[in-house]
């Protein structure tokens, strides 16, 4: 059993949601949906256990051996994708049958579960294989799923959002299936580790630079990287909560972790940051982005909105640090990836509380919620804090190591750029505060969310700081994931 | 109790911080709460003092918490600088306890609980910033206090509060983020290390054009030293209750940020460093600009706590001054100065609050004659601003002094003239309040501020009115800080062998 | 160089027709149509790529040493199958669009959209 983890990883949710759709009982998929998220983060914890005890797992699916049939790989990087993913999708799932009641028709509930574990096996195949192909594969799934599972929301702009995100997805989706095959044209191969072997002798080619431009250009439509970014806002704004708060942490991380594979284990360092002046353009445009987005986010007049303009923001920040191309840096993305993920879906899942009370999350409408929602309103300060860099809280540890990553290579002006960028966290962040502390609220007064909500909300609050403080784990994996990526294994 | 010193040390940080669950507990019945912290600070000045006594027999007192990340730590080390500034930080909290408890109960304040509670916090955070071991521990707790205190600035809740509390946080986190924190990074990178230690961490091969950009980094991003152009945030402060004024940005907050750059100057750099790089000279003046400028700022306030918030931002350029100078007697009337200034802002705060409870008046203007109704009161004003003033027979004398010394040492007379023009500068905007509250029917104060006939009318009267004191708990507290500033120049041995112990090592 | 990359000219052309029918059209059901060709112009490429000169169908049999190789057009059934639930899911879409905002243009959709965010701008500034 132990020895098939690996597959048993990805299949389990995939058979999980057709049998949620014969449950039928909403109650009943969400127990059955839970169960199955919940063994899904079971797994991954072993499977990381096993990798940092005795390196990379390979499982030949089928028994199919590696160059021909699938191969799924797990080191470092993918445990600790896998652990990501269904840890917050494991937590966000605590609190859905209440968040649903209030934003989706109880009919609906049950399908919501079956497109759920769908977009959660898309994510997890991702990352757990090792074969192209199979790459793109997962990636339609988690993709048609979340284009239903937005299309859900409660406004008519979700369903408008979605086909914007349905049309980006698909071309960006497309561009990696073209950017494989030319690959594979090239080399006859689509296991990764193969490619990677046999790609340097004909990486001068131009089939091979384009097969390089259309996977990159595809991976960052789907990372929403300035300035492809533009269908996440709205997707994340007119989602149904939960989806919010899933996506958030899960969907523009996985996309991240393509980025990396790709171009750190497919094509190669050399070939990514030497060949092709990646470093450049990607340094660039991550800063801008955080700029653009951070100020984007000021401006915004739904949290939802301001929240996923700041995301757009923290995408940046993984793009300056892989842009590095140094250990350090790449350990400072990794990092990031982590603790964003914590930060943001507690954020949004507690905006999903707001939600549930207030009915919506303009921000006109959180008026005086610091006093009548105080544990929800704490939250999302301490979240807050977090995306700002405040010590003890996660988001100081990522930006420690990156700015010791970007002294390292002596890039000072970057670090200085970076830190005016997290003041601009400040303001958005604040922004909000404000208005829920200093402002008398408007409308009748409401309860605090239900514990439902609390609960998984707090966890991840508590992991936002406990993170912060005992960063042993995270920093231990991340930087043997690095390490690993620039020791040319894959 | 037979604890060890290692545990108080690290009792004396947590304990302000798990008094906070007593205090939120003990919410409903005010007497208990504020009972709770009473107790809270008796047992750490308790603790604090025994610690003390540890110094001085000689031995080395630390404590090793966790590491946070690789290589960087957050531990404990008590040296002399650090004591002096956690004994005047434990001794005054128990002070202004006292005063707040009749400021806050006669002001009829709201959310007094939570008032306490951030109170508490503060002090946890000061305590653990007065103790750290390392430059990297001393972040994590500067930034707690800037958090902390940040309820305790927008307190009122009002629109105003807001204003205020924008400023604060905006201008401490902002230079905090992108000054200090890049400038730790970049010290951690040049040197390796980042543990204070005698001398300095750089080594001798060091590019001096990196190290004194890194100085400048330091002095600019200590945001809370209030050095101009980064003090707005200190008269933004204002609107918060006095306590919080008293304690916080008269004495923790403030000092939080001199110790920073006194620690920074000393056991980061190290004075040899310190006096040959390029860029001391500049920040030197920039600090006296900040002294001369802050003070003549201050004479055109109307608003009391306003004209004390600007008294103090430039009295921190003194210790700043100090600290640059890069003499010994320039670091121990740093440090003096520290103890010094505490005792005598804090008196001139809690006077403008108990004014503020009795007799609701906040300007200056409207205060003419408020001697006879408030007469300890004002007294402890005179005598305060005496000891900010630096003239006998107030403690204030000492720092000065050793100030005065230390810009001789150092051959720079420029700094000698600043600071004796500051002086000058104090006796204008501070001795004319407590005289005209003495002799309020002097003609030239009545020429110049034109009083209308109503109020003029009631100053007459005014003669007439019985004796109207601050609710007791506050007055104790000013008599007690008053007698602080008198004692102090008595009996300074014990604070000048902290602070020339400074420089040698252990106490 | 034309003839000999044939397919390739082919699989362009076809690509970039349906990038700019995405981009240029407002008309939703045109922006599908548009996606669709621009996905089975990929789909073209993987199959024409499979192909070897002179190979014959790659069913295993005795007299035949050549073979087209098999693998790309395996791969694009399954990317076949993903295009038709793209569209499919696309087309629900549109319906839902369609039904809320009573229109499938795009400057339509967004026009309704902006009025709407005018409204609620000129509610909160009152």
């Amino acid at each position: 059993m132990i020895t098939h983890l690996p597959i048993l990883q990805v299949v389990i949710p995939l058979m999980a949601a057709p049998i949620c759709l014969i449950l039928k009982r909403p109650q009943l998929a969400w127990i059955f949906a839970l169960a199955v998220s919940g063994l899904a983060f079971a797994i991954s914890l072993v499977l990381l256990q096993q990798v940092m005890v005795s390196g990379v797992i390979s499982y030949e699916l089928g028994g199919w051996q590696a160059p021909w049939g699938i191969e799924y790989r797990i080191d470092q990087l993918n445990a600790l994708m896998l652990l990501i993913i269904s840890t917050i999708s494991t937590i966000v799932l605590f609190a859905a049958p209440e968040s649903l009641d209030k934003e989706i028709s109880k009919d609906k509930h049950t399908y919501f579960y079956v497109l759920y574990l769908l977009s959660l096996t898309g994510m997890l195949g991702i990352v757990a294989t090792g074969d192209a192909f199979n790459v793109f594969v997962f990636l339609e799934i988690t993709s048609l799923s979340a284009y239903a599972l937005i299309a859900m929301g409660k406004k008519k702009q979700a369903v408008w959002a979605s086909f914007q995100y349905l049309v980006m997805g698909t071309i960006g989706a497309t561009f990696i299936l073209i950017g494989i095959g030319l690959m594979y044209q090239m080399t006859g191969t689509l296991n990764m580790q193969d490619l990677a072997q046999r790609l340097p002798e004909v990486s001068q080619t131009r089939t091979v630079f384009t097969a390089f431009a259309f996977v990159i250009v595809g991976v960052c439509l789907k990372l929403a990287m300035f300035p492809l970014h533009l269908w996440l806002p709205n997707a994340y704004a007119y989602a149904p909560s939960i989806v919010t708060a899933f996506f958030s942490a899960t969907s523009t991380k996985v996309a991240i972790y393509l980025l990396i594979r790709f171009t750190f284990s497919v094509f190669g360092l050399s070939f990514s940051f030497t060949t092709v002046p990646l470093q450049t353009l990607f340094m660039t445009l991550g800063v801008l982005g955080i700029f653009v987005a951070s100020i984007s986010a000021i401006y915004q007049h739904n949290i939802k909105h301001l929240f996923a303009y700041s995301s757009i923001a923290q995408i940046g920040y993984m793009i300056v640090g892989f842009s590095i191309s140094s250990v350090s840096g790449l350990t400072a993305t990794l990092l990031h990836l982590f603790n964003h993920a914590l930060m943001k879906s507690a954020i949004f899942l507690a905006l999903a509380a707001v939600a549930y009370r207030v009915g919506n999350v303009q921000l006109d409408n959180l008026k005086g919620l610091g006093r009548e929602m105080p544990w929800t309103m704490a939250a999302i300060v301490i979240g807050g804090l977090s995306l700002i860099g405040v010590p003890l809280t996660v988001g100081f540890v990522s930006k420690w190591y990156l700015l010791t990553a970007l002294i390292e290579q002596g890039w000072w002006p970057i670090a200085v750029l970076i830190l005016l960028g997290s003041m601009l966290a400040v303001i958005y962040v604040w922004k909000v505060v404000e208005i829920a502390y200093f402002k008398e609220s408007s409308g009748a007064p409401v309860k605090e969310a239900p514990l439902s909500f609390l609960i998984p909300i707090w966890t991840l609050v508590i992991a936002n700081v406990y993170f912060g403080i005992d960063t042993r784990f995270s920093v231990e994996i991340a930087q043997a994931a690095a390490q690993s990526l620039f020791g040319g294994g894959l | 109790m037979n604890l060890s010193l290692e545990v108080m040390l690290q009792l004396s940080i947590v304990l302000p911080i798990l008094s906070i669950f007593a205090i939120i507990a003990a919410g409903r019945y005010p007497n208990l709460r504020e009972g709770v912290t009473i107790t809270t600070c008796l047992i750490l000045i308790c603790f604090v003092s025994n610690l003390y006594q540890g110094l001085l027999s000689g031995e080395t007192i630390s404590a090793f918490w966790w590491e946070l990340l690789p290589g960087l730590t957050i531990s404990f080390d008590i040296e002399p600088l650090g004591m002096l500034f956690a004994l005047i930080a434990s001794f005054l909290w128990l002070v202004t306890t006292c005063y707040a408890i009749g400021y806050m109960r006669s002001h009829e304040e709201k959310n007094q609980t939570r008032f306490y509670v951030c109170f508490a916090v503060a002090i946890g955070a000061v305590m653990g910033l007065a103790f750290s071991a390392n430059l990297f521990t001393l972040f994590v707790f500067y930034e707690v206090l800037t958090l902390s205190t940040y309820p305790l600035v927008t307190h009122a809740g009002t629109e105003k509060a807001k204003q205020g509390g924008r400023i604060y946080l905006g201008i401490l986190l902002t230079t905090s983020i992108v000054f200090f924190l890049l400038a730790i990074v970049s010290t951690w990178f040049v040197a390796g290390t980042l543990d204070f230690k005698l001398g300095g961490i750089f080594a001798d091969d060091v590019n001096p054009l990196i190290t004194g950009t890194l100085l400048v980094l330091f002095i600019f991003g200590i945001g809370k030293a209030a050095i101009m152009p980064f003090h707005r945030w200190l008269p933004a402060a204002m609107v918060a209750p006095t306590p919080v004024s008293s304690l916080l940005h008269a004495v923790a907050v403030v000092k939080a940020g001199v110790f920073t750059v006194l620690k920074v100057c000393v056991f980061i750099f190290g004075l040899d460093l310190l006096a040959v790089l390029p860029t001391t000279q500049f920040l030197l003046y920039l600090a006296g600009a900040s002294v001369l400028i802050a003070s003549i700022v201050a004479m055109r306030q109307d608003n009391l706590k306003a004209r004390l918030a600007y008294s103090t931002v430039s009295q921190l350029g003194y210790i700043t001054i100090g600290a640059l100078l890069a003499t010994s007697s320039g670091v121990i009337g740093s440090s003096m100065h520290i103890a010094m200034h505490a005792f005598g802002k804090i008196t001139l705060f809690f006077c403008a609050g108990a004014i503020l409870v009795t007799l609701h008046k906040s300007k200056i203007s409207e205060m003419a004659g408020i001697g006879r109704q408030m007469p300890i009161t004002m007294a402890a004003f005179f005598i305060a601003s005496l000891s900010i003033i630096g003239v006998p027979p107030t403690g204030g004398t000492w720092s000065k002094w050793y100030l005065m010394m230390g810009a001789l040492e150092a051959d720079q007379f420029a700094i000698m003239m600043i600071l004796m023009a500051s002086s000058l500068l104090n006796i204008a905007y501070l001795l004319p309040i407590p005289f005209h509250a003495f002799f309020p029917n002097l003609i030239s104060f009545k020429q110049e501020n034109q009083i209308p006939s109503s109020t003029g009318t009631s100053i007459n009267t005014m003669s007439g009115l019985q004796i109207k004191e601050a609710p007791w708990p506050s007055l104790i507290a000013i008599v007690v800080t008053t007698l602080g500033c008198l004692t102090l120049f008595v009996y300074p041995q014990p604070l000048f062998e902290l602070a020339s112990a400074v420089l040698t090592g252990r106490g | 160089m034309l003839m000999g990359l044939f397919n390739n000219w082919v699989v362009i052309v076809l690509m970039m027709s349906g990038l700019y029918i995405v981009i240029a059209h407002g008309n939703l059901i045109k922006k599908l149509v548009g996606l669709t060709i621009f996905q089975t112009s990929v789909f073209i490429f993987y199959i024409s790529m499979a192909k070897v000169n002179g190979g014959s169908a790659p069913i295993l049999s005795e007299n035949i040493s050549l073979y087209s190789n098999p693998l790309p057009h395996v791969l694009i059934l399954t990317a076949i199958v993903v295009g038709i639930a793209t569209t499919a899911l696309g087309l629900s879409l549109v319906v839902r669009l369609k039904e809320s905002y009573g229109t499938i243009e795009e400057e339509e959709i967004q026009r309704q959209d902006n009025q709407q965010n005018q409204a609620l701008n000129k509610e909160r500034d009152k």
